[in-house]
């Protein structure tokens, strides 16, 4: 039973997002990496790139497969986690803490079309 | 593709052991247990066990089986004694690859034909559209035989110990024991693998391959899946069917000459393979290594500097054993040299890379 967390917002992509003022700290939600297993290379975009919503920033590569990252706001990079580039497997020990990139929302009315925890867990199964 | 799925004689265990399971080659396999990684270490480093029930296990028997066997295997069967076993392909006669197999020399008389699952019916009318006058019988017999592959540095151990047959110590590489069940079936232990480890392939009826599986997981052996299956065999640089050879790629194009008796008479595709040999090969599977850590999957370009697309990657992982981003292509002969370097387009980005040899990491078999 993959873990939601509350207090957050989630993509029918499996992006969560954690609203901090006007930005955006994006990551995956613990269903997603579990689904991906054994996470060996994340591929992050370069700060102060613009992005719009819906649109690809980057992807997770498990041994197995990639799978590609969406952007669910539009804004400017602001941060990449870097550290993820050394350490891949903290999105699966701590996908809630390992964000991905923080994002600068130039929409923040876009965050109304994201999910709920609870509507969320009706996708994550 | 709507076909249901076929099982093996041990998918109940796999459901059982909460394995991640997948449709492949037309079979509910698992792809995972326990996650990859641990799986793929556990047989660099131990021991690790493989259901490959799926595989297909073709008899060649009567009075020209020899000389048929040679007429449509690329290996040499001619001097192959009986417990002895030889690897090679079938080809067409334009030197496209009908599969790779493995040919067993029976000790009663025969060969049993060890094939790839997805290719199972098409091997076998292969095979019988090639009998014309040679006095052969030759009968699919995939759906009596269960398999289970025991590979790593502690297989040895613990095939022994499963069997209770000290002997198994003394079995050769790429040469096999016939054994007897409790019922007096058959039950082949060969030396051979898919990994690049020392290991064990056993061969027996689904009941007694279901009591084996039962007895391996009671002594404590990794149960592994495809999904490391795959990461062992490509860091050894052994082919996968469909990827690294198929109908448009020829063992001579694969870099598996050494497969291909070209002394032999004659065999189906020997002209063609022999050309490709004398002329080189248009394109051909080389190894490549990244300098990033970004992963090449199959179907990425490989493109020269300039961005020309010269080939496409078949197989690529970031290497487990070897920590570093690594790949198959098929390219064209010209950027197929040692050294050679190149780009794999990931997604939006270009990556440079080397071609390399294509045995990433050094294999450990018993010989």
């Amino acid at each position: 039973m993959s873990r939601i967390i509350e207090g957050l917002l989630y993509s029918e992509s499996h992006e969560w997002v954690k609203v901090e003022g006007d930005l955006a700290v994006i990551g995956v939600s613990d269903f997603a990496q579990a689904e991906m297993g054994d996470i060996t290379y994340v591929d992050l975009p370069a700060e102060g790139d613009e992005i719009e919503a819906g649109e690809e920033f980057g992807a997770l590569e498990s041994v197995k497969a990639s799978s590609e990252l969406y952007c669910p706001v539009s804004g400017t990079i602001e941060a990449v986690n870097s550290e993820l580039e050394d350490a891949p497997e903290k999105v699966n020990e701590d996908p809630y803490g390992a964000w991905i990139i923080k994002v600068r929302m130039s929409d923040a009315a876009q965050l109304d079309s994201l999910l709920s925890p609870e509507a969320y867990s009706e996708i994550a199964k | 593709m709507d076909q249901e799925l076929k099982t093996t004689c041990l998918h109940d265990e796999h459901i059982a052991l909460g394995a991640k399971m997948s449709p492949f080659a037309g079979f509910d396999m698992p792809i995972q247990y326990d996650g990859i990684i641990q799986e793929h270490n556990a047989v660099r480093h131990a021991v690790g066990v493989f259901d490959v029930s799926h595989m297909g296990e073709i008899v060649v028997d009567g009075p020209d089986a020899a000389a048929f066997v040679n007429h449509i295997f690329t290996g040499d069967v001619r001097e192959l004694e009986p417990g002895h076993i030889v690897y090679g392909m079938m080809c067409y006669p334009d030197g496209g690859t009908v599969d790779d197999l493995l040919v067993y020399k029976e000790f009663e008389s025969g060969f049993l034909l060890v094939v790839n699952a997805a290719n199972i019916d098409k091997d076998y009318e292969w095979i019988l559209a090639q009998t014309g006058d040679f006095q052969v019988e030759v009968f699919n017999d995939s759906e009596s035989w269960g398999q289970i592959a025991v590979q790593g540095p502690g297989a040895e151990d613990a095939v022994v110990r499963l069997m209770g047959v000290e002997e198994l110590r003394d079995v050769e590489f790429y040469t096999f024991c016939a054994l007897e069940d409790e019922e007096g079936g058959r039950v082949i232990v060969s030396r051979t693998g898919y990994t690049g480890e020392d290991g064990f392939e056993i061969y027996a009826s689904p009941d007694v391959i279901k009591d084996l599986w039962a007895a391996l997981m009671e002594d404590g052996v990794q149960p592994c899946g495809l999904g490391c299956r795959d990461t062992l065999r490509f860091e050894a640089g052994l082919p996968l069917y469909g990827d690294e050879l198929s109908p448009e790629i020829s063992p001579v194009m694969a870099g598996f000459s050494m497969f291909c008796k070209l002394d032999k008479p004659e065999f189906i595709g020997k002209e063609a393979l022999a050309k490709q040999k004398a002329e080189g090969a248009p394109r051909k599977v080389v190894g490549l290594e990244l300098e990033d850590s970004a992963i090449p999957r199959a179907g990425y370009p490989v493109e020269t500097e300039d961005g020309t697309q010269v080939g496409v990657v078949t197989t690529g992982y970031h290497s487990i054993s070897l920590d570093k981003s690594i790949a198959f292509a098929l390219v064209d002969a010209a950027h197929a040299a040692l050294g050679t370097p190149l780009f794999v387009r990931i997604r939006k980005k270009v990556f440079p890379c080397t071609v390399v040899k294509k045995r990433f990491y050094k294999t450990n078999y018993k010989k």
